[in-house]
């Protein structure tokens, strides 16, 4: 972190930090329905076609705001009801804690908030379990069963990928900071044999999460309807909808901050300044050399952020990108079929990196 | 609703069509249509939609099929009898097995119920498109 950096942080002033954090939630909203405006986009682009409009995730939410709600009369109302709710909380927590760890770690990040993050993932698919149990249909039935198996199934090598990360960041830092997503998001493990195997693994539990085209096995368009959210309807629907694009958000970010090294704002320490230097010869010249160092404070300042900004950005989308093209590149598996490819295939690679891991930090090795 | 208009979730109901209409309403998903342009999407639940695609003469066995998929539809919602057959029953009029077409069906159940027809045997995906916003447009 640039002195600069934290000296300034702590100059803002104390009510646009607040703004900031009420700000965050919506804004965390709007930006999961601009990108899941990007997955249909792209997706479309992919298949030749001219693809919907900007705001059309906007629209389809607003839509079922709109419309009736529907209970079927078997369902038990109270879970039926709870559950989108616990869905979209979860999963805005999870970004929550993702945005402390990114935007100002030093103040309220602490030690051990990977493994409550481990907790968060898994709410949303909790409560898709139930939602669909409590629906009273038999196709949503059905849905639950897979969506049940498919977590069991890629829950062990993701947290595997998490364990093999830590152990690689223990290296790093001092005693249990290596529990900490700061510490963690200090280096980048994938650039290790370990951390890269872990990376890809950890990408397909993703898929998984999300419920994207190789792993969409609880929804199944053509065979089951709609899976587990077959029977929801208006503005629960609408709760389903914004759960998952949140969780476009929050979960790329997650592997943002664990596998590439956050922002990538230390690993580029170099780079800012370079970037400064440069803005200060085309922008200043030569006038303004009387001030120098006060307006090279700001412009570094500046630069730091907007190297920050499109660092991190460049690393989001680059793990968006490859999540969109898995989805678009592959036909649906079997549940047997994703089972036996997470607990055999994943699960074997994520034991030989968790001894590549451990071998590396036993005879400082970074490399393995 | 502006949003609706926006945003229409349709879901495909066959009460007896002979199949071609049915591969009609595909035709408009795919590249040469592109209906998702207009926000208009094919989903796999009658919960979710915002309009029905009936295609075919309402049969016997379909018919409290057909109130049943319209009841479990949030409102509100636009029923489209598509093709010759479901507008009228075409050339199945005064069959055995003929209760339809789908507008008596779903008067009997809602009197109110918002009714788009697009006719022809099959109706091109021009006409289903130009069918949906006409109806979309009277709201």
């Amino acid at each position: 972190m640039g002195a600069v950096f934290e000296g300034k942080g702590k100059e803002m002033s104390s009510s646009l930090t607040i703004l900031f954090w009420i700000l965050v939630v919506p804004g965390t909203i709007i930006l999961g329905l601009v990108v899941s405006w990007i997955v249909r986009k792209v997706s479309a682009l992919v298949q030749w076609r001219v693809g919907p409009p900007l705001f059309q995730p906007l629209y389809d939410i607003l839509k079922l705001m709109g419309k009736e709600i529907l209970i079927p009369q078997d369902a038990n109302r109270t879970v039926f009801l709870m559950a989108p709710l616990v869905g979209l909380v979860g999963v805005l927590l999870l970004s929550l804690m993702l945005w402390r760890v990114l935007v100002s770690p030093t103040e309220t990040a602490f030690i051990g908030d990977i493994i409550v993050a481990i907790y968060l993932m898994v709410l949303p698919s909790l409560a898709l379990i139930l939602g669909g149990s409590a629906s009273a249909s038999p196709h949503a039935s059905v849905g639950t069963a897979r969506e049940m198996k498919l977590v069991m199934g890629y829950e062990l090598p993701l947290v595997l990928a998490f364990i093999v990360i830590i152990i690689k960041t223990a290296g790093f830092v001092g005693q249990e900071q290596q529990l900490s997503l700061y510490a963690i998001s200090q280096h980048v493990p994938v650039l290790s044999i370990s951390g890269m195997l872990s990376f890809l693994i950890a990408l397909l539990c993703i898929q998984a999460k999300l419920g994207f085209v190789p792993f969409d096995i609880a929804e199944a368009e053509t065979e089951l309807g709609s899976g587990v959210l077959m029977e929801y309807s208006g503005a629960l629907l609408a709760l389903w909808k914004l759960t998952h694009a949140v969780m476009l958000v929050a979960l790329p970010l997650f592997l943002m901050t664990v596998f590439l090294g956050g922002y990538g704002g230390v690993h580029l320490a170099g780079v800012w300044k370079f970037v400064a230097i440069l803005l200060l010869l085309i922008f200043i010249g030569g006038r303004l050399l009387a001030n120098r160092s006060k307006f090279m404070d700001v412009l570094a300042l500046l630069s730091f952020i907007v190297v920050c900004i499109l660092a991190g950005l460049g690393k989001y989308v680059l793990i968006l990108v490859l999540l969109i093209l898995i989805k678009n590149t592959n036909p649906r598996l079997r549940i047997d079929q994703a089972l036996k490819f997470f607990w055999v295939y994943c699960g074997i690679a994520m034991v030989a990196a968790v001894i590549l891991a451990s071998l590396g930090y036993y005879y400082d090795i970074n490399w393995l | 609703m502006w949003s609706l208009k926006k945003s229409v979730w349709v879901f495909h109901v066959n009460t007896g069509a002979c199949n071609n209409c049915d591969i009609e309403i595909v035709n408009c998903l795919t590249p040469r249509y592109d209906i998702e342009r207009f926000g208009i999407k094919l989903v796999g639940s009658p919960r979710h939609a915002d309009a029905l695609l009936v295609t075919g003469v309402v049969t016997r066995q379909a018919a409290p099929r057909l109130i049943d998929v319209y009841r479990q539809t949030p409102k509100p919602c636009v029923v489209f009898p598509i093709g010759a057959c479901a507008c009228d029953t075409g050339i199945f009029r005064g069959g055995y097995h003929v209760v339809g077409p789908v507008d008596k069906i779903i008067r009997e159940e809602d009197p109110n119920a918002i009714i788009a027809f697009v006719p022809g045997c099959p109706p091109k995906p021009e006409a289903m498109i130009s069918g949906v916003v006409k109806a979309l447009s009277a709201i």
